[in-house]
């Protein structure tokens, strides 16, 4: 398969990306629609009763810090998925450049003037409108700009809720380690963040004409506002009975949704998610179908059942250590130390250790060590002189989990140290940083090593998809060929994709495989 | 027109404006003089509201202003303030414009206004589109006095309208404010700390200190009859400039003939000493005139101290 050009992929996949940026747009400007009708009265109302000044500031600012994704997690309990939630948190992230900058705005203008407009005979209103507003205008605006940059780029983060937008490429792409994808969602979000900056600047150096140029202008750009909004909401609204939710990994890859339209036929046409949040999602009925973990603990936790995979397009794989053959000959002991753990798990014990995580919120310290004793395998700390391991890990529970008891193992059989790099966003920023030397290991899959990382052809696909041995020993071929990593003896458990739904529904809806979908899409 | 009585007003328990009563005729300036914190702006604010007296009141025509709309009120006095207060998002026709847009005029009569106001404080029409920071000091502060005076208003406000002006603008705008014709039949009230802008354009003079008054008077009785020491070290400094200027040709009849400077120099009865004695000065044929003069000034003088 020959690598595919830049142009290649947008010319591809150009419907999608237009409605990406149409989701995008509209997310912003949504939101900063809402930001501006609530943030600049808020701003005028505490430049009038400045003692609320320090109070609604420092609200609006402690929600500033908090993080993007951390704010979209807190409100899904709430909003659910989907545009409100994003548009809740874009929002209230647009929140506090607009009301600053309008409580800047208002209180700079010269006390002479606002006393001059006074003895005029100016009302509150005719003050506030012919006087303060606009000369505070070019400060107000500027706040605009700042928020409206803002949100372009924390609207990538939308499609962790199923909101769409460009996160979808840019978050898509981290997962299938396709630079291509990255880039498309990641030029046009910085292009439409420039333009923004831009446009709304235009308005800002174009006061000469205050009441003509600058309203129509403002005007136009409403219009565009409400039009691209509608649209957008037209393009979210999804009328399937059973409403899908996929990773973005998952719509990437041949055992995912490309496998779906292929071998099953199905066009699921899914909402994009964060693997993070569509079980839950599931539970609440946000999602009827999602694209889970095989050993997931969630998945017992939430009561989802799993749909048996008739045709065969999620074969089973190995999740095994991978490591840079230069860094086993570094550190004589490590490949023995971990080999420990070879086939000591299998699905259902990882399924539980990743349920006491997702369900009982064990930490991943506590589960570790319990494992090892279970084991017999824990022994106390060591020096820790003789030289430093960086294990890193993914960022879902189960990877967690698997740094922690290789932490506790490594650093009980050794006398080596080891840091633990948990959380790394994807398969591409994990293995990027494998081959960087910003890790040393992680836990990988046989089957994203040979669908997301080596990509071979059709023939060669088939002809090593047929064991999990046989996928294994390719990968661990292939991978110490090319990257000199080598897999070391798989953990003895499986993690392939599985097509999932509430079991009630199942019942009631008769589906027991997935080919039973076939005439829901 | 307008009467103060008994007004006192108090910021963070301090007193500003300390039990003040005074009147002002229709078609009077009356200049409030004092230093800076003696209470004088606060009382002229007080009168068109922009700041409330916490006791006592104030009528305009008899009617106690507190019992008046206060937009209203404000829209029928005329009010300038120092470094002009223009709208500098407004061009200089829109500024002017502000209080009869207000009062929903229709744009011709205020077009026509506006013309007739510019004319006769001396600015071109070629201003009318341009913004007040495009403007001169100068030009700024008679857009200032246009605003004020365009709806006709039978009171004028002024806070220390000229402050901001170099002594050549400001002697220019003095002459011209005073030969306006729009002024002669208003009430003015006019704040300054400067002794001679007030003797120049003041008919009667209320020199305050700490929130009280301590003489009001004409200008002449201020000087040759104060009432006390802090009034008479008041204008001590410049005092011989002030005896000059509050003397008119017509004071001197009496003690020398006037008729000649008259119709030789161009010099009315109302003009003053010292204006005539720079005139005189100037001409080097005019030694025994200007002698004669400052010899009458002399002896009017010795009369006026006994």
């Amino acid at each position: 398969m020959k690598a595919q050009s830049f142009w290649q992929f947008i010319l591809e996949q150009q419907d999608k990306l237009l409605t990406q940026i149409g989701q995008h747009l509209g997310l912003t400007f949504l939101s900063l629609v809402f930001a501006i009708l609530i943030g600049v009265p808020l701003g005028v109302l505490i430049s009038r009763k400045r003692k609320f000044a320090a109070i609604i500031l420092g609200f609006a600012g402690v929600l500033q810090t908090v993080p993007s994704i951390a704010l979209l997690g807190f409100l899904i309990p709430v909003l659910g998925i989907g545009a409100i939630p994003a548009i809740v948190a874009l929002f209230i992230y647009a929140l506090l450049p607009i009301i600053r900058n309008t409580f800047t705005g208002i209180t700079g203008v010269g006390s002479g003037i606002v006393e001059a407009a006074k003895a005029m005979g100016m009302t509150a209103w005719q003050l506030l409108l012919r006087v303060e507003l606009p000369l505070a205008m070019p400060v107000i605006i500027a706040g605009v700009r700042t928020a409206a940059v803002i949100n372009v780029g924390v609207a990538t983060l939308a499609s962790f809720v199923a909101a769409g937008g460009l996160g979808e490429f840019i978050f898509g792409g981290i997962s299938l380690n396709n630079s291509n994808m990255i880039l498309a969602g990641a030029i046009p979000a910085a292009l439409l963040a420039i333009l923004l900056d831009k446009g709304i600047a235009l308005i800002q150096y174009s006061q000469v004409n205050i009441k003509s140029r600058q309203t129509y202008i403002i005007l136009g750009i409403f219009t565009a506002v409400c039009i691209l909004s509608m649209l957008y909401m037209v393009m979210r609204s999804n009328d399937s009975r059973i409403k899908a939710g996929f990773t973005p990994e998952f719509m990437g890859r041949q055992d995912g949704d490309l496998g779906l339209r292929s071998i099953y036929g199905l066009q699921v046409n899914p909402l994009v998610v964060s693997d993070a949040i569509m079980y839950k999602a599931a539970y609440e009925k946000d999602l009827d179908l999602i694209s889970g973990y095989s050993t997931d603990g969630r998945i017992k936790a939430y009561d989802l059942f799993v749909l048996a995979d008739d045709k065969k397009i999620f074969p089973p794989y190995f999740a095994a250590p991978i490591i840079k053959t230069a860094t086993l000959q570094k550190f004589p002991k490590l490949e023995e130390t971990m080999n420990l753990l070879a086939d000591k798990f299998n699905d259902s014990v990882m399924t539980d250790l990743n349920y006491r995580a997702d369900f009982l919120k064990q930490t991943p310290e506590h589960i570790a060590k319990d494992f090892l004793l279970h084991n017999n395998l824990y022994k106390p700390t060591g020096s820790g002189s003789a030289g430093t391991i960086k294990v890193g890990s993914k960022i879902f529970a189960e990877q967690y989990i698997l740094a922690a008891i290789y932490k506790i193992l490594i650093e009980g059989h050794t006398d080596y140290k080891v840091d633990t790099k948990t959380g790394l966003g994807g398969t591409k920023i994990c293995f990027d940083a494998l081959v960087s030397d910003a890790i040393d290991c992680y836990v990988e899959y046989t089957g994203t090593g040979l669908l997301v990382l080596l990509k071979p052809n059709q023939q060669v696909l088939g002809s090593v998809s047929k064991s999990p041995s046989d996928t294994y020993n390719y990968v661990n071929n292939e991978f110490q060929r090319l990257y000199g990593i080598k897999w070391l003896k798989p953990l003895g458990f499986n993690n392939a994709y599985a097509l999932m739904m509430r079991r009630s529904q199942a019942r009631e809806l008769h589906i027991e495989r997935i080919s039973d979908l076939k005439k829901y899409y | 027109m307008i009467d103060i009585v008994s007004i006192s007003k108090f910021f963070n328990g301090k007193v500003a404006v300390d039990q003040i009563s005074l009147q002002a005729k229709e078609g009077e300036v009356l200049v409030l003089l004092g230093t800076s914190g003696c209470g004088k702006t606060t009382t002229l604010k007080m009168i068109n509201r922009l700041i409330e007296p916490d006791k006592g009141q104030i009528f305009i025509a008899g009617k106690d202003i507190r019992e008046r709309d206060i937009h209203d009120l404000r829209r029928q006095i005329g009010f300038v303030m120092q470094h002009a207060g223009l709208f500098p998002h407004y061009t200089v026709a829109r500024n002017i414009a502000v209080v009869p847009e207000l009062l929903k005029w229709e744009k011709k009569t205020i077009s026509l206004r506006t013309a007739e106001l510019l004319h006769k404080l001396n600015l071109g029409e070629e201003i009318l589109q341009r913004y007040p920071h495009e403007l001169s000091g100068g030009q700024q502060q008679r857009v200032g006095i246009a605003r004020a005076l365009i709806a006709d208003s039978p009171i004028l406000l002024m806070d220390e309208p000229f402050g901001a002006l170099d002594n050549i603008t400001k002697a220019d705008i003095h002459a011209e404010f005073r030969s306006l014709e729009e002024i002669r039949s208003k009430t003015i009230i006019l704040v300054t700390h400067d002794v001679s802008e007030a003797f120049e354009l003041g008919q009667l003079i209320c020199l305050m200190d700490k929130g009280k008054i301590v003489q009001i008077g004409t200008p002449k009785e201020l000087l040759y009859r104060p009432a006390n020491e802090f009034v008479a070290n008041f204008f001590a400094e410049n005092r011989l400039l002030l005896e000059y200027k509050v003397t008119t040709l017509q004071e001197l009849q009496g003690i020398t003939a006037i008729d000649p400077f008259i119709s030789r120099y161009g010099f009315t009865l109302s003009t003053d000493l010292w204006h005539a004695t720079q005139v005189l000065s100037m001409h080097t044929d005019a030694a025994q005139a200007y002698e004669t003069l400052v010899g009458a000034f002399n002896n009017y003088r010795k009369q006026q101290v006994v």
